[in-house]
């Protein structure tokens, strides 16, 4: 179908055809048949769970190479392992940008690795795109702006909460728990900036290290608080204690949870399918397990990718669906540079999304960024726990 | 033997020069490289003193090389020292760390060594973290530093400086280590390593000695830290994990235990072997993505399987069998 907004764009490619040749042989990794772009990955050492995410990315490729590629580039993407240690993410980066000559950097992921390599990027003007971390440090482009987010990140999450607690329950007394890190942190700067002048309602907080054995005594704490909203901001196995030990001791507040811990194999179940009832999180994915997707046209797109070119077992990986959503993200992102892919206008138009909707994304849920906005997906919707599957209610919030 | 001793003295200046003329020559990618290998070099050489010559296992040097690093990193941005002042003053506390953690050690032995330094470095990255030194370490987040720039208007690229800085003090701390091993001190800690018992009724003071080495290996793994901070530009938690320190044993087998122109070929192991199985993985399609590890272990075996005693054990054994066909002795 020939849009007009298609038919636009097709002619201003046309016209900057003839400049873009010049800008192709100034952008290292760009040739009239290919783009090469770079990212590292933990495909060793302790994060290697989610080297997944470089196998599903590299895959959808593959499925765009085979359709024909963007505007008649093949993209190739060289992912790298960098068992997620900090020095060995630089060198792979540089590796990427002086040896392979790619033309920017994608996804790469880690916190820590993400804020190894920021300087490298921001003084070469190398676009370190859609990095892959809920860390709020890398939606910055007064002071970084070449680097750039994804997901909704740790604050906006919080803010989601706070104006939930704002509409339902205007004079909650709040307890927060979270990680002693800056997942921990950024998710009570988030809650604070959502409350605004209702800061007070956090009547107590209490912070764990994750060499703590349990978190019990924080949760006697808070309870001990008489508070009637409990969030946590905490990791799997705490998360789990928390909602076990809260029900345990008879303290019934309304709990949000991170959707860091939203796994129902190793938070839900171990807490207790009872205990943990009612239990709300913010989702912005579609659940490849959750049957009320099965005829969804963006569902059936996901699963025909899955089928062809992965394995029936990565089917209900979150990590593959995440993986999905990034390489469309970045298609997209291609589509729109036309023929100019040159580093400044990569991150001009990743700068430039509007209103773009995704298969994978809940119905609703628009990727926006601007030259101001690095946050690239701002929405969620919130769901509780029916002691099986998650349910989603009520609308789309703004974080 | 005059001969051999002429040939090693060849070998280690012709390593040298290549070694200093390497970054005029290499892209700043491979420079950056060189810099890391030396850097691993250079903790080899500390933990080839105290595992190697003096017979005590470490699992637990990414510790000291840690002290190191954030030392500096704490130094260069709280205090605003100059990295060449902080780094070595970082290198001073490891070794007051290492010289103190030895007291314990003397008690255990072999296996039990092990496992104490073990927890070491088990316990580094959580300690690093902690709450309570989060001002000056930044937690979780870790600490930037701005890398330093060649001096008094050299015509030097960056890297280039870094890796001139890494050179040289790699250079001078093989040359003192060196020393160390050739004269009494080396006698003493090779005999306290093969027999303590007749070495204390030599007169040799084994706790005196042990204590001692391990402070010193700490420092040159310090060191090590240090300039990895400065090259990196970046510490956190996560840079300093087990698997570094795993990787420092690693490093020392694979050189040759007790040869310190082997650390070398053990540093050249640690920063390319992980590199090289990553590539190896994509020659056997997407599937293999997920096992660098894997391969990884199988090329550890393969290299303990082709050099026993290590690549200086190796290169011993190739050039006593050159010289035999050419009929020296």
């Amino acid at each position: 179908m020939l849009t007009r907004r298609t038919f636009l764009q097709s002619s201003a490619a046309a016209v900057l055809a003839t400049s873009a040749s010049r800008a192709c042989a100034d952008t290292p990794g760009v040739t009239d048949a290919e783009i090469k772009i770079g990212q590292t990955m933990p495909y060793s050492g302790p994060a290697s769970a989610y080297g997944v995410i470089g196998r599903a990315e590299t895959a959808y490729f593959k499925m765009i190479n085979e359709q024909g590629g963007v505007n008649g580039r093949k993209i190739n993407l060289i992912s790298l392992d960098d068992g997620y240690s900090p020095p060995k993410t630089v060198e792979q980066a540089r590796r990427l940008v002086e040896q392979e000559q790619v033309a920017f950097l994608f996804n790469t992921l880690g916190t820590p690795s993400n804020a190894a390599i920021r300087p490298y990027c921001n003084d070469n003007k190398i676009p370190q795109l859609f990095v892959a971390t809920g860390a709020a440090m890398f939606s910055d482009p007064k002071h970084f702006p070449w680097t750039m987010g994804w997901q909704p990140n740790y604050q906006t999450e919080a803010k989601i909460f706070a104006q939930h607690i704002l509409s339902t329950k205007p004079d909650a007394k709040i307890a927060a728990l979270y990680q002693n890190d800056a997942f921990g942190k950024d998710y009570l700067i988030g809650l604070k900036e959502g409350l605004g002048d209702h800061a007070g309602m956090i009547i107590k907080e209490a912070t764990y290290e994750t060499s703590e054995p349990t978190v019990d005594s924080q949760v006697v704490t808070l309870q001990a608080s008489g508070a009637d909203v409990f969030l946590i901001a905490a990791t799997p196995k705490f998360a789990a204690q928390a909602i076990r030990k809260a029900f345990d001791i008879g303290w019934t507040p309304e709990r949000y949870m991170t959707d860091v811990s939203q796994s129902i194999a190793s938070v839900m179940k171990p807490a207790g399918p009872e205990k943990s009832k009612g239990v709300i999180t913010a989702v912005y994915g579609k659940d490849p397990t959750d049957a009320r997707w099965k005829n969804d046209p963006g569902y059936k797109e996901y699963a025909a990718f899955v089928a062809k070119y992965m394995s029936a077992k990565d089917l209900i990986d979150a990590n593959v669906v995440y993986g999905f959503g990034l390489g469309a993200t970045m298609v997209q992102v291609l589509k729109q540079c036309g023929n100019d892919l040159s580093r400044e206008n990569v991150m001009r138009q990743a700068a430039n999304l509007k209103d773009l909707e995704l298969p994978m994304l809940l119905p609703g849920i628009k990727i926006n960024t601007s030259p101001e906005d690095y946050s690239p997906i701002r929405q969620e919707a919130l769901a509780s726990f029916n002691g099986a599957s998650w349910e989603q209610f009520g609308e789309l919030y703004m974080g | 033997m005059a001969r051999a001793d002429e040939l090693a003295r060849f070998a280690t200046l012709a390593v040298f020069a290549a070694g200093l003329a390497f970054p005029f020559l290499a892209s700043g990618y491979h420079i950056y490289q060189g810099a890391q290998t030396l850097i691993y070099a250079i903790a080899l050489l500390g933990l080839n003193l105290l595992t190697g010559f003096n017979g005590q296992i470490s699992l637990g040097h990414g510790a000291f090389f840690a002290i190191g690093a954030y030392g500096t990193a704490v130094l260069a941005t709280k205090a605003g020292l100059p990295y060449w002042a902080a780094i070595p003053l970082a290198s001073v506390v490891c070794f007051v760390a290492g010289f103190l953690f030895g007291f314990p050690a003397l008690r255990f032995g072999g296996l039990y060594l092990a496992l104490a330094t073990f927890a070491l470095a088990v316990a580094t990255p959580q300690i690093l973290a902690f709450k309570g030194f989060e001002g000056w370490t930044g937690g979780f987040q870790g600490v930037i530093l701005t890398k330093p720039k060649p001096p008094f208007g050299l015509p030097l690229t960056g890297d280039q400086w870094l890796y001139l800085v890494c050179f040289f003090s790699a250079a001078l701390l093989y040359w003192a280590a060196r020393n160390l091993a050739k004269g009494r001190v080396g006698r003493a800690l090779v005999a306290i390593r093969d027999h303590p018992i007749a070495a204390e009724t030599m007169g040799v003071n084994a706790a005196l000695y042990k204590t001692s080495c391990f402070g010193v290996s700490a420092l040159y793994a310090g060191v090590a830290g240090g300039l990895s901070a400065i090259a990196v530009g970046f510490v956190s938690p996560e840079s300093f994990g087990l698997a570094l320190s795993l990787s420092f044993l690693v490093g020392v087998v694979i050189g040759g235990l007790a040869s310190l122109g082997g650390v070398i070929f053990g540093a050249l192991f640690i920063e390319f072997v992980p590199n090289i199985a990553d590539q190896l993985t994509m020659s056997f399609g997407e599937s293999a993505k997920a096992l660098p590890g894997a391969i990884y272990g199988v090329l550890l075996i393969l290299a303990m399987a082709a050099a026993p005693t290590g690549a200086a054990g190796a290169l011993r054994m190739i050039s006593k069998r050159a010289a035999g066909a050419l009929g020296f002795r």
